[in-house]
């Protein structure tokens, strides 16, 4: 069975819909096609195989991704959705399948990435009865959903289903999962088509904008001396990226990002003054305590990103555009809210502002930027010692793809140096862990990157550490000739504990010395093609080579052991705490 | 400063619900005091009464968390001067105590306490008030041989709502009104622009 099951003609409701009769199974798939979600990460097991038996007949339509993990199939499908700006779909079964989603469930639902996973579930009747592989799924991933259901009657497929899509992808995207009885799966039931869902009356994806808050806000920005714009993910999720380029040039507003916002803004946009947070640069951070107007955009006040709350940014007016109401005051008190989706706020607010210099406040950024360069970044690109700096594989990097890539990191030192160095000219383009910092991410997320976005170059950035966490997925690269090239920058250690340790607990390296496989064999046994190197005069023909690569290919670049990653607001310091060294 | 405060919520009936509402408190190590479930005046919507302390700051927070579950229509907080609530409880004590004691009948008279069940071995009577009304009721009965005792969650009524009705209305239509997502900035905007 080969046909797209199409929904009636809507207009012809007086007349009895005609209906076909079709099991569950097939009942999901169509709705799959209907919301052109036709990439499924997936792995299948006894419950959900009647989905699985259904699937065979819908091959030609539906592209299914066998992972090694059902780990590896949700954070593909989180790489796929943030590359593609799509839905990410999962299949997997009930029991240690669906457990196996959580933790992907949770970054996903902390870093607002838009996925449908649809999981087997025992018989209905079987319910509460300890039967194999029966796990309370709903209840188990409650905390880490947006939304969940259980469906244990084929007739609730289709609309259940157009639900999810649209709980998924509209508002503040989340993750929603849909768990499915075996019975259901096979019950067969009259079909009369699929619908979209485009209202559900408890659920407001989008607050209403308020006027007076945009005018509000627009006379506390044009009275601002020192405004300063920091941005998140809202804006790519928002797809308001011309809007925020268009509201910080009329304003000459300087502007940092979150390591979420990253590619939302390119690198060499004069008006782009870096990272915010932890590991990011120096202006942004101590200046945070120096402007007189904070502008948040579509983000969320993460802790990484204020350090201390009651030192933060306490001697500024606040004003937060969130599509999320439960965002604003959550952490900082904002002065005006300017609740609803930036896409629409910021053109409101750009219309309202007056053009603006702000060239001596400007200057204040450059300054801290030059002696962050003369302290931090110098060294860190252009280091004089033998031994390589992840810093200077990053720069070689960025000359090679001009900053064209997608830059898919994994999580610890190697992230945050990927984050402040590597060059973007698109949005889509940076995809990390960020709120959940999960090890592992990396490498099955920039096969999904891949997938969502097939002519584009994808670069997986992952430590040696994080890459043993999800390397099985090495057999999906293999499998389906996924073109994705691995960076691992080893320093054999789990680096960013490591600094930890070595900053906050008298260098006590307390587990953190990692011993790690030969990469390029491990590699060469999945036949992708690999290199491994230790000298900087190999370092840039070696990146060449990866690039040129047709295919995938490994290149693991051996770094400098204890290096830091400075500069570093030391946790419990205000931002302005930051230190250099 | 702490207080208690009594959360309203309007959600749709749905099984898991309960879960998600209560995972909200929880999450934060919030105890919930009481919570009550029902059907609301409209139809198909279920209201809870969840009674917590806490401070207003940490009650607002707590209210947009709600809101913002897919399956929640409306979430109100308020103090305990906003609400007109009331408390169920019930009493097993001995038949022979109250048959014996003429002082026993005169203090449940007094309570406002009425028979519900009354068996030769005990009789159940229910009263329903204040948190202190029905706990000294405990007190008096202690001495007389109190066998059982248990009280309901607290259900409240806003004294300031309008039900639900033309709310629901508004929900069900594709572009709501203003009304339906009032925030607490619109009441005190004089107040929160001044900052
Ligand atoms: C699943 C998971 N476990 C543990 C951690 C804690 N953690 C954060 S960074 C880090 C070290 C990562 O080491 P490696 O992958 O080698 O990268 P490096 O920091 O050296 O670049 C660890 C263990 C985590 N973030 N995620």
């Amino acid at each position: 069975m080969d046909t797209v099951i199409t929904a009636p003609n809507k207009t012809a409701t007086s007349t009895p819909k005609p209906t076909v009769s079709i099991s569950g199974s097939q009942a999901v798939l169509d709705a799959l096609l209907a919301e052109n979600a036709t990439t499924i990460f997936g792995y299948p097991g006894g419950a959900i195989m009647p989905i699985y038996d259904a699937l065979y007949d819908y091959t030609n339509q539906i592209k299914h991704i066998l992972v090694r993990h059902e780990q590896g199939a949700i954070h593909a499908a989180q790489g796929y959705a943030r590359s593609s700006g799509k839905t990410g779909v999962v299949f997997a079964t009930s029991g240690p399948g669906a457990t196996n989603l959580v933790t992907g469930l949770a970054d996903a639902m902390i870093d607002s990435t838009p996925l449908v996973c649809i999981t087997g579930q025992v018989f209905a009747h079987l319910l509460g009865t300890d039967a194999f592989q029966e796990v309370d799924v709903i209840n188990i991933t409650t905390p880490v959903t947006k939304w969940n259901y259980q469906i244990t009657d084929a007739t609730e497929i289709p609309h259940v289903l157009a639900k999810a899509f649209f709980i998924a992808g509209t508002g503040r995207p989340g993750p929603v999962l849909i768990d499915i009885t075996k019975n259901a799966q096979l019950q067969k039931f009259e079909y009369s088509g699929y619908e979209k869902c485009n209202h559900i009356r408890s659920y407001r994806p989008k607050p209403i904008i308020r006027k007076s808050y945009i005018e509000e806000a627009a006379k506390v920005i044009n009275e601002a001396k020192k405004p300063f714009v920091i941005f998140g993910q809202g804006v790519i999720l928002g797809k308001a990226e011309q809007e925020l380029k268009a509201f910080i040039e009329k304003g000459n507003f300087p502007a940092a990002w979150t390591v979420l916002g990253l590619s939302a803004l390119p690198t060499e946009h004069p008006l782009n003054m870096g990272m915010l947070g932890m590991h990011g640069n120096y202006g942004p951070n101590v200046l945070t305590n120096e402007c007189d107007v904070l502008i948040a955009v579509g983000m969320r006040f993460d802790d990484r990103v204020t350090g201390r709350l009651d030192k933060y940014a306490k001697q500024a007016k606040v004003i937060h555009l969130d599509i999320d109401p439960a965002e604003i005051d959550k952490n900082v008190q904002t002065t005006v809210p300017v609740w609803g989706d930036c896409k629409e706020t910021l053109p409101m607010l750009t219309q309202l502002i007056q053009p603006n210099n702000h060239t001596a406040w400007i200057n204040r950024f450059r300054e801290y930027a030059q002696q962050e360069y003369d302290v931090v970044i110098q060294n860190e690109l252009n280091p004089t010692s033998p031994i390589m700096t992840m810093g200077e594989v990053i720069k070689t990097l960025n000359e090679l793809t001009n900053g064209d890539a997608i830059v898919v990191t994994d999580v610890g030192q190697h992230q945050m140096v990927a984050c402040r160095y590597a060059k973007f000219n698109q949005s889509k383009s940076n995809i990390t862990s960020g709120g959940a910092g999960t090890m592992g991410f990396g490498l099955p997320a920039a096969i999904g990157a891949k997938f969502g976005a097939p002519n584009r170059t994808v670069v997986a950035i992952i430590g040696d550490g994080g890459f043993q966490m999800t390397l099985q997925e090495l057999g999906t690269i293999m499998q389906f000739n996924v073109d994705v090239k691995i960076l691992i920058l080893n320093n054999e250690f789990l680096g960013m504990v490591r600094q930890w340790q070595q900053l906050f607990h008298d260098k006590r390296y307390s587990f953190v010395d990692i011993t790690s496989p030969n990469f390029v064999q491990l590699a060469k046994a999945y036949h992708i093609e690999g290199n491994s190197i230790k000298d900087r005069s190999q370092l840039k023909n070696a990146l060449q080579t990866m690039l040129n690569h047709k295919g995938s290919y490994l290149l693991e670049v051996m770094v400098g052991k204890e290096n830091n990653v400075f500069p570093m607001v030391p946790q419990g310091c205000s931002v302005a705490e930051i230190r250099l060294q | 400063m702490k207080k208690e405060y009594t959360i309203t919520v309007y959600t749709e009936n749905q099984i898991g619900l309960l879960n998600r509402i209560a995972i909200i408190f929880s999450r934060r190590k919030i105890n919930i005091e009481s919570l009550n479930t029902s059907p609301s005046e409209s139809e198909g919507i279920h209201r809870f009464t969840i009674l917590i302390n806490e401070t207003e700051e940490v009650v607002r927070k707590l209210c947009r968390q709600i809101e913002k579950q897919v399956e929640v229509l409306k979430a109100y907080y308020n103090t305990e001067d906003e609400i007109v609530w009331q408390e169920l409880a019930m009493y097993k004590v001995s038949t022979d105590a109250i048959a014996e004691k003429v002082k026993v009948e005169r203090l449940l008279r007094e309570y406002g306490a009425r028979a519900v069940v009354i068996r030769k071995d005990y009789t159940v009577f229910e009263t329903s008030g204040h948190r202190e009304e029905t706990d000294r009721l405990i007190k008096v009965l202690e001495p007389h041989g109190l066998i059982e005792f248990v009280r309901s969650a607290r259900v409240a009524i806003i004294k300031s709502s309008n039900g639900f009705h033309e709310k629901l209305k508004q929900f069900e239509q594709l572009e709501p009104g203003e009304e339906v997502i009032e925030n607490e900035y619109l009441s005190k905007q004089a107040e929160v622009f001044s900052m």
